[in-house]
C-alpha cells in the first residue's frame, strides 16, 4: 500500500463549503497523512526540513486546495518555494523525489463546462494546472490528472454528500489502485 | 590663605572663562585660549599670577597624566596591535631624524655635542595634549594625517622612559635628578635591583589592573554611589602615577600602560567619562601655567636669538614631518596637518629640560631658554594651524578631504546602541547580533555587564542618561539608539538628552504603556515600543486558537488588531494632547480606556475581511449565467 501525504491548503476552512464537506469523508487511515498547512504555518514560517522528511516518507503527494484566480492559495506556493530547494527536489543532486507521484485535488466554483475552449474561462483546468505539472516534471516526480470538485456554488448539500464519497474513493485509489493509468504526460 | 586660593582660582578660572570663548569665536582652538589666558595675568602681563605659577604648572602637569591614562584607555591593545607598524616606523622615524638634524645644527653653533643631542631630543617632543586636542576639535582624529599624529604622538610618550633612562649615561657626574625622577627611595639601591623593582612595578600594575582593579571596580559599581566611582577613578590614576614616581619612572607611562589594560574591562567608558573633566580642567590649567611661565624679560634680552630658534626648530620639525608623509604617500593636504599639527614642542620637554639641567648636561641658561623656546613653539604653533587651515588647505583643494575611516575602528564604533539590558534589551540585542548587527550595550548593573562580556558582548557599564558616556559609547557615529531601560523616568531623560546633543541618532523607545507613547508622540517620537502589546495580542490568539479558530484567521486578526491599536494610539494621542498629568488620573484613565473599546468597536476583522469568502460570491451569482462565472471558488 502506497503512503499518501495530503497537503491540505485553505486560508479560511470556516468560510468553505465544498472543501469542509470534502474533509469530512477523509479516509483516517495509517497510509493517509494529512496536514492542515494554515493551521500549522498560520504566518508562512514553513518548517522546511519537516516538510521535506514527510515528502520522503511518502509515495503520493496530494496538493489539496480551491483555485483561487486560476491557482493555488498563496501558502500552497510558498511551500513549493521553499520546500522543492534546489539540489534537494531539482537541479544537479536534486533527486530526493524521483519516482514520487503528485496530484492536485481542487475545487472550483465554476462549473466544469466554463473550464474548456467554449466555456466562461476559455482554457481547460489542465492547462491552467500546467505550473504544478512543470513544477513536478522538474523533481522528477509523476503528474497526475487533477481531481476537481467542479460548481460549488450551485452544488446541494447533497451533491456535497455524494462527492465527499468519491474523493474518498479517489484517495484509495490513490494509495492502492493504478497509478499509471492516471499519468498525464504533458 | 583661603581667600588668597580663592582669589588665585577666580583669576584662572575667569581668564579661562574669557579668553577660551573668544579664541574658539575666532576659530583658534581652545589650547591658544588657555595661553593666551595665562600671559595675559601672568608675571610679564597683568602680573595678577607669579611664582606659585610654577607650582601651579607642577601641580597642572597631572593633567597629562591623566591623558595618557585616556590614551591608553582609548587604545585597546588589539588596535595597538594593529598600528604597530605605524608607531614603530613613523615614530621612531620622526624622534631620531629631528634629533639628529637639532643636534647637527646645535653642533654647528658650537654646543657641545652632549648638551646639543639631549636638547635636541628633548625638542624632538610633540605637544600630545595640544594635537591631540586640536585634532579631536577639529574632527580629524580618523583621517590619516590624523592616525599618523596619533602614532608618533604615542612613540614619543613611551620614547620619554628609554630617553630618561639612558641620558644619565651621557651626563659627566651622576647629579641630582630632575623632576620627575626626584627624591626615588630606590636611588639608594644598586643599579641591578633597581632595574629588578622598576620592572617589578611595571609587572604589578599591568597584574593588577588586570586581576584586582576590576574586581574592585566591581565592587564600587555595586554601591551605585557615582562620586565613589569617581574617586576610585582618580584613587587609580594617582596611585599609579605615585608608584611610578617612586621607581624613579613617569608616570605618565605607568598610567598609559594601566589605561591599555583597562581599556578591554567593561568600566573603560564610565571611566573615560568620570576623568575626562579632570582632564580637561587640568590641562587648561597647565597651558595656563605654560602661558604664565613665558619668561618676556628673557625673550626681550634676546629676542633675536629666541626668535630664530624657535623658528628653527618648528621649520626643522615641521619639515621632518611632510617629509615622512611624503615618505608615507599621503595626500598634500594632510602632509601639512601633519607636519604644521606636532611641529611644536611638548609638555614632556619642560620635563626632560629639567631633568637634563639637573644633570648638568645643558646649563640653566640654555635650560631657560630651551623652556623659553617650547613654551613659544606652544603659542605659535595654534596659530600656524590656523593660518594653515585657512589659508593653505583651502588653497590645496577644493573640497577639503574627507577623513579616511580606519577599518580597525569599525567594529569599535557599532552603529547600534542599546541601552538597558535587562530581559527587554537583552532580547533585541541577542536578535540584533544573531542578524549580525554590531551592538553596544551601556547598562547600570555591573553584575549585568560582567555576565555579558562572559557571554561575549560588547557591554560597558554606566549610567546611559550621561552626555559624556553617550558620546564615548559612539552615540555621534551611531545610527540607532534603542533605549530598553525599564525606568520611565530614566528613559525620558535619555530621550532628552539623546536628542539634544545628537540628533543623528534614531531614537526606538520602549515605553510601559500607552499613556507613555502619547507623551512622545507629541513630541515626534514616533518608533515607540509598548512592553506588553505585542505578547497580550499573542495570547489572544491563542486563546482563539485554543477556542477552535484556524490559526490563519486568529494570526491575521492578531495581526489586524495590531495595526488598528497602533492607529487608534496616534489617534487618541492627538486627543489627549493638551491634557497633562492623565496618568495619575484615575478618571481620565478609565475615559481613555472606554473610548479606546468604543473605537473596538469600529473594529471587526472577521467582518470587514471578505478575502476567501465565498458567501458574497454565491449571494452575487445566485443564478448562474455562463458569462459572469466567478473566477474564484
Amino acid at each position: 500500500m502506497r503512503r499518501v501525504l495530503l497537503l491540505f491548503c485553505h486560508p479560511r476552512i470556516e468560510k468553505s463549503r465544498a472543501n469542509a464537506a470534502l474533509l469530512r469523508h477523509r479516509p483516517r487511515e495509517p497510509w493517509l497523512t494529512f496536514r492542515d498547512l494554515y493551521e500549522l504555518y498560520p504566518d508562512f514560517q514553513i518548517d522546511v526540513k519537516e516538510e521535506q522528511s514527510l515528502l520522503l516518507e511518502h509515495d503520493v503527494i496530494v496538493w489539496q486546495h480551491p483555485l483561487y484566480w486560476y491557482s493555488s492559495p498563496p501558502l500552497l506556493k510558498q511551500w513549493i518555494d521553499c520546500v522543492l530547494e534546489f539540489g534537494w527536489a531539482y537541479g544537479p543532486g536534486g533527486d530526493r523525489l524521483k519516482g514520487k507521484s503528485v496530484v492536485n485535488l481542487l475545487t472550483t466554483g465554476g462549473s466544469a463546462k466554463a473550464y474548456s475552449p467554449e466555456g466562461h474561462h476559455r482554457r481547460t483546468l489542465k492547462e491552467f494546472l500546467h505550473p504544478f505539472q512543470r513544477t513536478t516534471t522538474l523533481c522528477h516526480m509523476n503528474y497526475l490528472k487533477p481531481w476537481a470538485l467542479q460548481g460549488t456554488l450551485h452544488l446541494s448539500p447533497e451533491g456535497m454528500d455524494q462527492a465527499g464519497d468519491d474523493y474518498a474513493a479517489f484517495l484509495r485509489t490513490l494509495a492502492e489502485g493504478d497509478l499509471e493509468s492516471l499519468e498525464m504526460n504533458e | 590663605m583661603t581667600s588668597d586660593i580663592l582669589l588665585q582660582m577666580v583669576i584662572y578660572l575667569a581668564a579661562a572663562v574669557l579668553c577660551v570663548p573668544l579664541a574658539k569665536k575666532f576659530r583658534m582652538g581652545s589650547v591658544l585660549g588657555y595661553l593666551a589666558a595665562g600671559m595675559l595675568i601672568g608675571p610679564f602681563g597683568l602680573g595678577w599670577v607669579g611664582d606659585e605659577g610654577e607650582s601651579i604648572k607642577h601641580f597642572a602637569e597631572f593633567g597629562v597624566v591623566v591623558m595618557l591614562f585616556l590614551v591608553g584607555l582609548e587604545l585597546e591593545p588589539r588596535r595597538f596591535w594593529a598600528m604597530r607598524g605605524l608607531v614603530l616606523g613613523m615614530g621612531t622615524a620622526q624622534v631620531l631624524a629631528t634629533a639628529a638634524v637639532l643636534s647637527g645644527i646645535g653642533i654647528a653653533v658650537g654646543l657641545d655635542w652632549k648638551a646639543a643631542f639631549a636638547a635636541s631630543l628633548a625638542l624632538a617632543m610633540s605637544s600630545t595634549a595640544m594635537a591631540l586636542q586640536s585634532l579631536k576639535e577639529k574632527g580629524l582624529m580618523e583621517s590619516v594625517a590624523g592616525r599618523q599624529s596619533f602614532a608618533i604622538l604615542l612613540f614619543q610618550d613611551i620614547a620619554v622612559i628609554p630617553i630618561l633612562a639612558l641620558l644619565p649615561l651621557l651626563a659627566v657626574h651622576s647629579g641630582p635628578t630632575g623632576a620627575h625622577g626626584a627624591g626615588s627611595p630606590l636611588d639608594a639601591l644598586p643599579a641591578w635591583l633597581r632595574t629588578i623593582a622598576v620592572l617589578a612595578v611595571i609587572a604589578s600594575v599591568l597584574a593588577a589592573g588586570r586581576w584586582a582593579v576590576v574586581p574592585a571596580l566591581r565592587l564600587v559599581a555595586r554601591t551605585r554611589l557615582r562620586e565613589l566611582f569617581i574617586a576610585s577613578s582618580l584613587l587609580l590614576v594617582v596611585g599609579v602615577a605615585w608608584l611610578m614616581q617612586m621607581v624613579g619612572l613617569s608616570p605618565a607611562l605607568g598610567t598609559f600602560l594601566a589605561g591599555l589594560v583597562l581599556s578591554g574591562s567593561e568600566f573603560r567608558h564610565e571611566l573615560e567619562s568620570d576623568l575626562e573633566p579632570f582632564k580637561g580642567l587640568l590641562l587648561g590649567l597647565f597651558f595656563i601655567a605654560v602661558g604664565a611661565s613665558i619668561d618676556f624679560g628673557l625673550i626681550a634680552s634676546m629676542p633675536l636669538r629666541i626668535a630664530s630658534w624657535t623658528l628653527g626648530v618648528l621649520l626643522v620639525k615641521g619639515v621632518v614631518l611632510a617629509l615622512l608623509a611624503w615618505t608615507a604617500k599621503s595626500a598634500i593636504d594632510q602632509a601639512v596637518i601633519l607636519s604644521t599639527g606636532l611641529s611644536q614642542v611638548g609638555e614632556f620637554a619642560f620635563v626632560l629640560v629639567a631633568f637634563i639641567t639637573g644633570l648638568g648636561l645643558v646649563d640653566p641658561q640654555l635650560g631657560a631658554l630651551l623652556v623659553a623656546v617650547t613654551a613659544l613653539s606652544m603659542t605659535i604653533s595654534p596659530v600656524l594651524g590656523l593660518l594653515s587651515e585657512v589659508l593653505v588647505l583651502p588653497r590645496l583643494l577644493a573640497n577639503p578631504s574627507k577623513p579616511e575611516r580606519a577599518p580597525d575602528n569599525i567594529d569599535e564604533r557599532n552603529c547600534v546602541i542599546i541601552a538597558g539590558f535587562s530581559h527587554f534589551g537583552s532580547t533585541v540585542g541577542r536578535f540584533l547580533r544573531a542578524n549580525g548587527i554590531g551592538i553596544t550595550i551601556l547598562d547600570d548593573d555591573s553584575a549585568q555587564v560582567e555576565f555579558l562580556r562572559r557571554m561575549g558582548f560588547r557591554a560597558y557599564y554606566g549610567d546611559a542618561t550621561r552626555v559624556d558616556l553617550l558620546e564615548t559609547a559612539g552615540a555621534a557615529e551611531a545610527a540607532i539608539l534603542v533605549c530598553a531601560i525599564g525606568c520611565p523616568e530614566t528613559t525620558r531623560t535619555l530621550v532628552e538628552t539623546a536628542r539634544q546633543h545628537f540628533p543623528n541618532l534614531h531614537l526606538m523607545v520602549r515605553v510601559e504603556n500607552r499613556y507613555e507613547a502619547y507623551e512622545y508622540l507629541r513630541e515626534g517620537i514616533d518608533t515607540l515600543y509598548r512592553e506588553t502589546l505585542h505578547t497580550s495580542i499573542q495570547m489572544g490568539v491563542d486563546v482563539l486558537r485554543k477556542l477552535g479558530m484556524p490559526a490563519h484567521t486568529a494570526h491575521r486578526s492578531g495581526l489586524g488588531f495590531l495595526r488598528h491599536d497602533e492607529r487608534t494610539m496616534r489617534t487618541l494621542a492627538v486627543h489627549h494632547g493638551d491634557t497633562d498629568a492623565y496618568i495619575a488620573n484615575v478618571r481620565k484613565a478609565i475615559q481613555l480606556q472606554e473610548e479606546l473599546i468604543q473605537s473596538d468597536l469600529g473594529h471587526q476583522p472577521s467582518l470587514s475581511d471578505e478575502a476567501w469568502d465565498s458567501d458574497p460570491l454565491r449571494k452575487g451569482f445566485a443564478k448562474p449565467t455562463p458569462n459572469t462565472e466567478p473566477p474564484k471558488g
